[in-house]
């Protein structure tokens, strides 16, 4: 009798678990899951991370990275340098994993600062509306007209070529992408019950801004935040590409291939290892990008 | 019409003012001193001093901005800081040659990716869609000046099909060319497929369908053509990043256009270059957009009817 009362609860319990709600967030991550390029990209992404985090464990910065070593230059890949070495003898996949921290970091610092910036030029937009909107929507607007890239390289030129420049310059011209995608969520939001509600018992703006609205609207931004960091990316090995950005021999993946090229005809492999790493991070956080749009906004996904 | 166009036109004014005012004042609040530039060995405080008086760079911003603004109506861009040459005379030699690349790579890209999105938006689930979806994913993520080099590698250096430095010829060009646009194609083919999956998945193809209209009409006549708003407005916003995308391919492969001039002009901090060039880029960057909004008339009936019934 007893024990029949035990597997009755028993049974009742796993049935009630099989039907209980799933939260919101459990919904994002099984939609997310689901995804298998997304998966693939969360797991690309993921190696890059790593070996941005622990690139001193995995390869010594001062021996193996910025030494010159005259003697072993220009080698192929063998088993002392996987991916050989570069004109200056230093091993190149050692610098292609300390690329990988260079460019996540900076990439990261340069997207937090135009998240903040554009979000609360977007947020005080969006909120307050009338001529505030308008005046800063408009500057918004100019800066578009000029492509990222440029902007970007306008300010590098009057600031000069160092790491703290190429922050603001990418974080910058970032902005206005930020402030847009910031200022629609804010509008869509902003009529809503809860904010009146939250108004009603006094709260002030600055929190409504940010307890009630910007919390509500934080699935573009999120999936605006991978896509940018992305881009960060791209421009800050452009940049240096051009010579404008991290200066040799500080380990960056568009310097790298710069400084490649000169021997590109006869070493095509100095050329393959950098590229391949921008690639993949670029497409590793496309694809999480997506993913994510995907599994915060099932309405989109046809 | 001309009402309309007139508005747009008026409209483009203030655009380019804003972008010369932010750039110009970009490179106001730079701790360069156009005085070291210019002097260079030669530099003293006294000469210094009178430089920049000659310059006007002691005057307030705005009286500056409002000089070069005035200048620039004339067509005089200033005087390099370095060479002592009139910019205008060489944004005239190299301006071409970025229009003719872009407008090259602008084409290739257009005629490319638009039947293959329609293609793969008729056809969501075949082996084709899939493809080129997956291409797509993989061009958008490939950084220009990369596929450059590999281009060069492949075609230049193994088979030695095509020159690796580009220049305003036909083989010249193919390469150039075809580093500018990929990646944009990627983004328009993606923009075409959905738009036009929209677009077929509407109640009045539906219609069309039933009523008897051959499957060719559909697509052309009443899927596309509804299509067609989203895919202009990417390819006007492309000509604008090609013109920022530009400046990695020509230096890549050493194209003489106004992207090289433009990285130089930075590296040697000469001031009247590197606004010359972002002004001309800007101007034409704005152009587009006018035209975008131009051809939006024609394709849009809804303005066109807005500006019929005023007069």
């Amino acid at each position: 009798m007893g024990s029949n009362t035990t597997t009755e609860v028993l049974t009742r319990n796993a049935i009630l678990k099989q039907f209980k709600k799933k939260t919101p967030m459990q919904e994002i991550m099984i939609r997310f899951v689901r995804n298998r390029m997304a998966v693939v990209g969360i797991i690309i992404f993921a190696v890059i991370l790593f070996c941005a985090i622990f690139a001193d464990f995995i390869c010594d910065y001062d021996t193996m990275v910025v030494k010159l070593n005259v003697a072993e230059r220009l080698q192929g890949p063998s088993a002392a340098h996987w991916l050989g070495t570069d004109k200056s003898g230093r091993d190149v996949f050692a610098r292609v994993i300390h690329g990988a921290r260079t460019s996540l970091w900076i990439g990261f610092v340069a997207t937090a600062l135009s998240l903040l910036i554009g979000g609360i030029l977007g947020a005080i937009a969006g909120f307050f509306g009338k001529w505030i909107d308008e005046l800063i929507m408009r500057v918004m607007d100019v800066m578009l007209c000029l492509p990222e890239m440029l902007l970007a390289m306008a300010i590098v030129a009057a600031m000069g070529a160092n790491v703290v420049n190429m922050i603001l310059a990418i974080g910058i011209s970032r902005v206005p992408r930020f402030a847009r995608i910031v200022r629609s969520s804010v509008l869509t939001v902003r009529g809503m019950e809860y904010v009146e509600a939250a108004r009603a018992i006094g709260a002030r703006n600055g929190t409504i801004i940010a307890r009630h609205v910007l919390l509500n609207c934080l699935g573009p931004i999120i999936v605006q935040v991978t896509l940018i960091f992305a881009s960060a990316i791209l421009a800050i090995s452009s940049l240096s590409f051009l010579g404008l950005g991290i200066q040799p021999p500080a380990p960056e993946w568009g310097n790298m291939l710069s400084e490649a090229r000169e021997n590109m005809r006869d070493f095509p492999h100095l050329v393959l290892a950098p590229g391949m790493a921008i690639f993949l991070s670029i497409f590793s956080l496309n694809l999480l990008g997506d993913g994510l749009r995907d599994a915060l906004d099932p309405k989109l996904k046809q | 019409m001309i009402k309309y166009i007139l508005k747009r036109l008026l409209a483009l004014i203030p655009v380019i003012l804003g972008v010369i005012f932010i750039i110009q004042f970009i490179l106001y609040i730079s701790p360069n001193d156009p005085a070291v530039v210019i002097l260079g060995v030669d530099y003293t405080p006294e000469g210094a001093a009178q430089v920049r008086e000659s310059l006007g760079l002691n005057d307030p911003f705005i009286v500056q901005f409002a000089r070069y603004v005035l200048d620039l109506l004339r067509g005089d861009f200033g005087n390099s800081y370095v060479t002592g040459e009139p910019v205008a005379v060489q944004l005239a030699a190299r301006f071409p040659n970025t229009l003719i690349l872009v407008v090259v790579s602008m084409t290739l890209c257009t005629i490319l990716s638009l039947p293959i999105g329609i293609q793969s938006a008729v056809k969501p689930n075949s082996w084709f869609s899939n493809i080129t979806a997956a291409l797509g994913m993989v061009g958008i993520a490939l950084p220009t000046f990369w596929l450059g080099l590999m281009l060069i590698l492949l075609f230049a250096v193994h088979l030695e099909w095509l020159p690796a430095t580009g220049s305003v010829s036909l083989t010249g060009m193919i390469l150039p060319a075809i580093t500018l646009s990929a990646s944009f194609m990627a983004g328009t083919m993606r923009t075409t497929r959905s738009s036009m999956l929209d677009c077929l998945n509407q109640d009045y193809i539906r219609t069309a369908k039933a009523k008897g209209v051959s499957h060719h009409d559909v697509i052309d006549k009443h899927a596309l053509k509804n299509a067609l708003l989203p895919i202009i407005t990417v390819v006007g916003v492309n000509v604008g990043t090609q013109m920022g995308g530009s400046v990695l391919t020509e230096t890549v492969f050493s194209y003489p256009g106004l992207g090289i001039m433009l990285t130089n002009g930075i590296k040697q901090t000469d001031t009247p270059t590197i606004l010359g060039c972002l002004v001309v880029m800007a101007i034409c960057i704005g152009i587009c957009n006018l035209l975008v909004d131009i051809i939006f008339a024609f394709v849009d009936p809804r303005i066109k009817s807005q500006y019929s019934k005023r007069g």
